[in-house]
């Protein structure tokens, strides 16, 4: 349908954006001009770099990064290889007990880690691995959506290539690697779009169990730096803020329809 | 075909159930083991947990509901509870109706649609701390933008987050912007799929723009909406990051949530056993929405 739109409603849509697009573009105005220009616009206002220079020696971003991403790629490919197999077993195979191992995975649906804190911080408590970044991922590892959403998928697999696979004397293993997986690009991709930018933003499970700059990701860096204690001028901590979401940001812009389809995909379900 | 395939496969196997077994098995097994260790086990612990109560020197005495009832007896609790259900219900239907409203105009053919679902969208990919950092600032007294613009106006500066008054406004408002772009998605995937030969009908028949929407579009997208709505009651459960560097909960405990109560009860105030207590409330209210949404939703709202 090409229905025209009314010029108001045009406008409105478009006030709209720039309303939403308004605390971002702040965030960035400030973190390139000198404290003093915190608040007060003026176009004459110089630009400069030092807030993201003085932020980055004040505290160890770099290090907070490194753990970002390790974490970050650690718990990814733990999702993706534990959740493939998982699925596997649910589709490939008839076994006794397989609906019900499947409604407790899907428990995990419900009662997601970030509300169990308390007794998981006492398991790994017990495990000796706080303040570790393994201590920060093994909760999330086992991840009942990635083992739904991969189901789906294996199901929906025609048998005819399984079969033909099969025929060649493919094993079991050799099935799942050169028929399922390829055939399900399309929902790793989605589900590993939609994992990484939740476990780059995530912060209250990293804020418990961590407690050292060995250890902490960007988001709860970015916390500490920024507590009013330390005494840090504003543009400097709207520095940290940038450089803490930057990557992912960057990311976004660069393969926003991925994003946009991988966010819906993975919210449908 | 696929059947007598399917079939004769299972036939061949038949005898070796055991060994499938085995397989099965064995491919679930690490899934297995990390789901009972940070999923089930944790669940029943915490259950247990909240009908003990642990001495100092770590001895565990069996006390019923006594945990229960302390609870009951706590004001925080409640204003904790009382609080999720202002902040739900103060974000979710604005933004729904912002999220209809976004996908409405970039489904269309509008010009720069791209750039205005890039504005709509970017909220939901940055990080809730650096999100609640940036409107920290808008929210600061006297120096923050908030009262800037107060004082462009002649009035005195405010305390935003400091009064119990506005606290909760505030960050209904962050959280609302943080959270209209991600439900916009779901109607825009919903709107995709609605035949455009709806509209152009009811265009023939000579309905207006807004008759069309209320009578046809909006209640072709009640599924999704119910589905945004109870994804986004289970969400506002979750969402506490943004408090433990805005507000703390404060002032006197005016915009506190259940789970961050529980954080603190757990990590500030040390008490693990009313922290259990407090999460199986939260626990018995998660999987009561995850059941309406499981089970009564998914059976009754699909009209096709």
């Amino acid at each position: 349908m090409t229905a025209r739109t009314h010029p108001l409603e045009a406008i409105a849509a478009w006030v709209l954006a720039l309303l939403w697009l308004a605390p971002l573009a702040y965030a960035f105005w400030s973190s390139l001009h000198p404290a003093a220009y915190a608040t007060s616009f003026s176009l004459s206002a110089p630009w400069t770099f030092e807030n993201y220079v003085r932020a980055w020696n004040q505290a160890p971003f770099g290090r907070y990064y490194i753990n970002t991403v390790v974490l970050v790629a650690l718990i990814l490919v733990g999702q993706l290889v534990l959740s493939t197999l998982a699925a596997y077993a649910f589709t490939r195979f008839r076994f006794k007990g397989s609906g019900i191992a499947f409604a407790l995975v899907l428990l995990q649906l419900m009662i997601m880690p970030d509300v169990l804190i308390v007794e998981n911080y006492r398991i790994i408590g017990k495990l000796g691995l706080l303040d570790t970044i393994p201590a920060i991922a093994l909760p999330y590892l086992a991840s009942a959506f990635a083992i739904f959403l991969l189901r789906q998928t294996f199901k929906s697999i025609p048998q005819e290539l399984v079969e033909a696979a099969r025929v060649e004397g493919a094993g079991p293993l050799q099935v799942l690697w050169r028929v399922y997986v390829p055939l399900a690009r399309p929902t790793y991709v989605a589900f590993g779009l939609v994992s990484v930018s939740y476990h780059w933003n995530n912060f209250l499970w990293p804020l418990i169990v961590t407690n050292s700059v060995e250890s902490r990701p960007l988001t709860v860096g970015l916390a500490v730096f920024g507590a009013p204690e330390t005494g840090v001028d504003w543009s400097v901590i709207t520095a940290a803020t940038v450089m803490t979401m930057a990557p992912l940001l960057i990311a976004f812009l660069l393969f926003q329809r991925q994003f946009v389809q991988s966010f819906m995909r993975a919210g449908i379900r | 075909m696929t059947d007598r395939i399917a079939s004769q496969f299972v036939r061949q196997l038949r005898p070796q159930a055991w060994w499938n077994a085995v397989n099965a098995w064995l491919l679930l097994l690490p899934a297995a083991v990390l789901l009972v260790a940070f999923t089930h086990y944790p669940i029943l612990a915490t259950l247990r947990q909240s009908l003990y109560f642990t001495k100092r020197n770590g001895t565990e005495t069996f006390v019923g509901l006594d945990n229960y009832r302390a609870m009951a007896a706590d004001p925080i609790f409640w204003k904790a509870l009382v609080n999720n259900f202002w902040f739900a219900l103060g974000t979710i239907p604005t933004s729904i109706a912002l999220a209809l409203l976004m996908a409405l105009w970039v489904n269309r053919n509008m010009r720069g649609r791209g750039f205005l679902r890039l504005a709509y969208f970017t909220p939901t990919v940055l990080p809730m701390i650096a999100v609640a950092n940036i409107w920290l600032f808008f929210y600061t007294p006297d120096y923050g933008l908030l009262d800037q613009l107060r004082g462009l106006l002649g009035l005195a500066g405010w305390n935003w987050l400091g009064e119990p008054s506005t606290v909760m406004g505030c960050l209904i408002v962050m959280v609302i912007w943080k959270e209209a772009g991600f439900f916009m998605i779901f109607y825009l995937a919903a709107l995709q799929q609605l035949s455009p030969d709806l509209d152009e009908a009811a265009a023939v028949e000579g309905a207006g723009r807004w008759y069309t929407f209320r009578r046809i579009t909006f209640p072709l997208l009640m599924p999704t909406t119910l589905f945004v709505a109870i994804n986004a009651v289970i969400n506002s459960f979750k969402l506490v990051d943004h408090l433990v560097i805005m507000t703390k909960g404060g002032p006197n405990n005016a915009s506190t949530l259940l789970l961050y109560y529980i954080y603190e009860v757990a990590f500030t105030f040390q008490d693990a056993v009313y922290a259990a207590t407090l999460t199986v409330v939260l626990l018995v209210l998660l999987s009561t929405l995850a059941l309406l949404k499981f089970g009564y939703l998914d059976r009754r709202i699909h009209y096709q």
